[in-house]
């Protein structure tokens, strides 16, 4: 691939553009696949339960939550599976775009020696969170079983959703990084606006408990609750969604994604005179 | 000869802001109170020169005379503000020691990560494999964790990734002291080699015996101003002649 590669460089012609980066993202396919497979390796390495651990961790919130919440809201029906399925949905929208974040700017020594598109690191941390997820739906699908809800077919459209939240946190995680390469701080802020965030979102509780003047805007303003809503169909309630139940969401995050995209590779070229 | 790096008309301005504004939050109250002033300086100022095919060229100069910028305009990290940079070849940089490595990782797969940063394909780096780990000499050191070798082993490692194929132009920033005398004996017997075919070498060193020892031509850089460009002999007189009338003179 590279020795093909031509190699002239100008200034004068080669910017980093919408499309430029698109193809450097291609050319750099493997530079991306290292990234995400030492994160992986990393992370599920040192420790023999590693693998278990990115099971437990939402198990052991979904145990603690059903505990606190499951009689104040014991009109859902299998409440575990309800939480489960909102923490994994959850933890990928803040895992991936925090990872993002941080990831280029620890990867900022490097930028500033070697050339690389500088939306590999949001992408790795994508792709990373994309095996984290389909483990922690192993985790959720085993907790079925022991609850004995029979699975439908319906559960095999699962990429769907996974691939809109992937679309729609990269959005997000590109716009945040390229905030965090001007101002170091809006990591700390961003902890703050994901917290609020989480708790606006009916991953532990449902949306029954919202008041009836502002159900509407809770929940159609927040396109986590639309992509929630996505999986919750699929996971939890065990059918295929609508149309319209894919649509909205889906188009969010295209737009979420291309703006973050336009953002991102507009800044690209300035950041190392800020890294 | 054949012109293989130019600069044309090139200047690099950072916008520093006069007061340090690190946080978003004090941005945010500054810009409302209308009080972000920035001070401009030009880490390069309108400095042309080409460089050709074969050549060993140097860069000298006090700190903050905008070496360090002139190598990362060449491996086209940054664009400059003003001006014309072209490349005509692949430029391999050494990285320092241990950057773009993963402590957790073994050997094995820092060369598959530093190989990829590189631009090169999986199937190009199992290709690279075998040699570069003969090169660099880690034996069976290769499947522990990069957190358990010395860092001569990192830096033998990161050459050998760097310099498996031979680059159109070789980036040296300072010296790289690579382990022991035989290892860099080896690894300026490599670098000789891929001169000698061709390469051209790009470096910027505060050490006057080395720049005097590789390079054909100089550039002597000052506040980001071109000063002198020349033959290496005559320019470092001059640097070296400079420096101490400087010294006397304060």
């Amino acid at each position: 691939m590279s020795s093909n590669r031509n190699f002239y460089y100008d200034s004068d012609t080669v910017k980093t553009s919408f499309l430029n980066e698109l193809r450097e993202v291609f050319n750099f396919r493997n530079f991306i696949y290292q990234l995400a497979r030492r994160d992986i390796l990393t992370r599920y390495k040192r420790s023999v339960l590693g693998v278990i651990w990115t099971m437990l961790n939402p198990l052991g919130m979904m145990i603690i939550m059903t505990i606190a919440f499951s009689q104040l809201f014991n009109g859902v029906e299998k409440f575990p599976l309800y939480v489960l399925s909102g923490l994994v949905t959850w933890t990928f929208f803040s895992q991936t775009t925090v990872a993002a974040m941080v990831n280029l700017v620890w990867g900022g020594s490097l930028l500033n020696r070697i050339y690389m598109p500088r939306s590999s690191f949001a992408i790795a941390a994508i792709i990373t969170g994309i095996v984290n997820i389909l483990i922690s739906l192993v985790t959720y699908l085993l907790m079925a079983i022991v609850l004995k809800v029979s699975l439908t077919f319906s559960i095999l459209l699962i990429p769907v959703p996974i691939m809109i939240i992937a679309a729609f946190s990269l959005g997000i995680g590109l716009l945040l990084s390229t905030l965090a390469v001007y101002f170091p701080d809006v990591s700390e802020m961003y902890q703050i606006i994901l917290t609020a965030w989480m708790y606006l979102t009916p991953i532990f509780y449902p949306t029954s408990i919202y008041p009836d003047n502002l159900a509407w805007a809770l929940t159609h303003l927040n396109p986590m609750y639309l992509i929630l809503n996505l999986f919750r169909a699929i996971l939890y309630e065990m059918r295929i969604p609508t149309w319209s139940e894919i649509v909205l969401p889906l188009g969010i995050a295209i737009f979420v994604l291309v703006i973050g995209w336009v953002v991102f590779t507009r800044k690209a070229d300035e950041f190392s005179y800020r890294i | 000869m054949i012109p293989i790096i130019g600069l044309e008309n090139v200047s690099v301005r950072y916008r520093v802001p006069s007061e340090r504004l690190g946080t978003f939050k004090e941005y945010a109250i500054r810009w409302l109170q209308g009080k972000v002033h920035k001070r401009e300086f030009w880490a390069l100022d309108n400095v042309s020169f080409t460089v050709n095919k074969g050549e060993v060229f140097g860069v000298i100069g006090s700190n903050g005379a905008g070496k360090s910028t002139m190598l990362k305009l060449i491996a086209r990290v940054l664009r400059p503000t003003s001006g014309r940079v072209w490349v005509n070849g692949r430029v391999a940089p050494l990285l320092e020691l241990g950057a773009g490595f993963h402590p957790e990782l073994s050997g094995r797969e820092n060369i598959y990560l530093n190989g990829a940063m590189l631009g090169y394909s999986r199937r190009e780096m199992t290709e690279k494999y075998q040699r570069i780990v003969e090169f660099s000499e880690i034996g069976d050191f290769i499947d522990s964790p990069i957190r358990t070798y010395s860092s001569g082993m990192m830096t033998r490692l990161g050459f050998a990734v760097a310099t498996d194929e031979r680059p159109d132009i070789l980036l040296l920033d300072e010296v790289m002291a690579v382990g022991d005398l035989s290892f860099q004996n080896k690894c300026n017997q490599r670098i000789s080699s891929y001169r000698a075919d061709g390469s051209s070498i790009f470096m910027v060193s505060h050490t006057m015996s080395l720049i005097l020892e590789m390079c054909d031509r100089v550039v002597w850089l000052e506040h980001g101003k071109l000063r002198r460009i020349g033959n290496a002999v005559d320019i470092v007189e001059e640097y070296s002649e400079y420096q101490t009338s400087g010294v006397n003179n304060s």
